[in-house]
């Protein structure tokens, strides 16, 4: 017996719109414990999460153990520069060493895509994928669906385009999947270089110019352009980038109806999105923050139940 | 195997819920600082109903909570996740409060027992107490209940069901085998 989403969260792709919609319909209740005085519930207690991180994100990192600690699971941050991975220790070496320790789910962060699934597939522990290359990032795309469904109301058919380097983005990929499993219609834009070469495969729209996207759209998911990308040559510089895919207000104004703005963060502001669009009265973006806590608890709420080793352990005497 | 049978019926239960609206206000010698309870999902409805008969008898609307207590459940990881957990609403705190907790049918105890552990994160209250309108005897727990509608002796093959209008369409409560549909 496991839960209704299986033994691990890899991605969107993996999973129907029913099991989608059963995460963010347990996402709503949970953010009634963030407000509380006590933010805390004892779901989870005894259970052990390590948080295994083998590259920089104090975002996403902060957002699971917030979640994880608010359901009373015992956690563990161990990033990649300060452990014995630097040492050269594989990665399902690592993992067997945390196991052995008995822990009952890891939290993957990764810069080679697959590297949750390579190892989900070799431990006992649920696996969470908290974004893996360029593949995936479904906990930020799941907190993106509610935060739109939050404003929007049910999806489908609304039009949601995702502006920016949609070629190296595992946001835009897990938006993409969840979008258009939920039946919205889904878009991207952004400079040729930084997008898929087989983009019409995803299913979406293309605009080649933000003017016609911010036309079309109902919402804009804006993604962070990674300042590297300029020294690989994708983009000319910066600041024509800003001129050309920037979100302006400017461009905002002429459009005929008001958009919702999404970002994931971090936010070059002045590049991708301009510091009036990013704190004005459409942007979204605190609120996805505070989603992203509930859409974490909900997914380990939902991986934890339901395990046939621990139901045997519990009639051993343990209830 | 005994054929279903009403326990109450819509009349009874309403007379029912008069007097353990009674008995709550006498059980606190008044409605000062009284919080009626309910435990989702049916025991919310209940509460609604206490409070509204409250008001009708003494004039006073008392608070009025919703508690889910699928978080604080003991048996998560063997029966796994609820589909739909519910919300939880309760004033900022509970601290200095005449709590008393409603739901239907009192049983193994084990949803009291969340329930209280859910409550103490809400504040210290001067006391809480319990009302159910069924008591069907079967406790795991030392859990007793201060105010009962109907308290009856149910064997632990069938089962208690509460309807009520707000959700079911009609007040009844009926005993019927475990697996009747």
């Amino acid at each position: 017996m496991t839960g209704p989403l299986g033994k691990d969260l890899l991605g969107l792709a993996d999973l129907s719109a029913e099991q989608i919609r059963l995460i963010l319909d347990t996402a709503v209740p949970f953010k009634e414990i963030s407000e509380r005085q006590i933010k805390k519930v004892p779901t989870l207690r005894g259970m052990t999460i390590v948080n295994l991180f083998f590259e920089n994100s104090t975002r996403t990192r902060v957002s699971f153990e917030f979640a994880e600690k608010r359901l009373s699971a015992d956690t563990v941050n161990v990033a990649a520069s300060t452990s014995s991975v630097s040492k050269g220790e594989t990665l399902v070496d690592t993992a067997r060493n945390l196991e052995a320790m008995r822990i009952d789910m890891v939290v993957i962060r990764h810069p080679a895509s697959g590297a949750p699934r390579f190892l989900a597939e070799r431990i006992d522990s649920n696996v969470i994928n908290a974004g893996d290359g360029t593949h995936e990032h479904p906990t930020q795309g799941l907190l993106d669906l509610l935060t739109l469904r939050d404003h929007l109301g049910d999806l489908t058919g609304r039009r949601i385009c995702i502006v920016g380097d949609v070629l190296h983005s595992r946001v835009a990929r897990s938006n993409i999947y969840g979008l258009q499993k939920l039946g919205a219609e889904v878009a991207v834009c952004g400079p040729r270089s930084l997008l898929p070469n087989a983009v019409h495969e995803l299913g979406v729209q293309v605009f080649d110019r933000i003017e016609a996207a911010i036309e079309w759209a109902e919402a804009l998911n804006v993604l962070r352009l990674q300042l590297e990308r300029m020294q690989a040559g994708y983009i000319p510089s910066l600041r024509e980038y800003n001129r050309v895919f920037g979100v302006t207000s400017a461009r905002l104004e002429r459009a005929s109806r008001d958009l919702l703005i999404l970002h994931p963060g971090p936010m070059n502001r002045g590049v991708e999105i301009d510091s009036d669009v990013a704190d004005g009265p459409h942007s979204v973006i605190l609120h996805q923050v505070t989603n992203g806590v509930a859409v974490r608890m909900a997914v380990l709420y939902l991986l934890a139940g339901g395990r046939p080793d621990l139901a045997d352990a519990a009639k051993g005497g343990r209830s | 195997m005994p054929k279903p049978t009403t326990l109450l019926d819509a009349r009874a239960m309403d007379r029912t819920l008069r007097r353990m609206a009674d008995e709550i206000v006498e059980l606190f010698g008044g409605t000062d600082d009284v919080v009626v309870v309910g435990i989702e999902r049916r025991g919310v409805q209940l509460a609604d109903r206490i409070v509204a008969l409250i008001a009708k008898q003494e004039g006073v609307t008392v608070a009025r909570g919703a508690l889910d207590i699928t978080l604080y459940r003991d048996d998560l990881q063997t029966v796994g996740p609820r589909p739909v957990v519910g919300r939880t609403q309760l004033p900022l705190t509970l601290d200095g409060k005449r709590v008393v907790i409603v739901d239907d049918v009192l049983y193994t105890g084990r949803t009291i027992r969340a329930a209280l552990d859910e409550l103490a994160d809400f504040g210290r209250p001067a006391r809480i107490a319990l009302a159910v309108l069924v008591d069907r005897g079967g406790r795991e727990l030392p859990i007793h209940a201060d105010v009962v509608g109907r308290a009856v002796d149910v064997a632990p093959g069938q089962r208690v069901d509460v309807m009520l209008a707000e959700v079911d369409e009609r007040d009844a409560v009926i005993l019927a085998d475990r697996d009747a549909a």
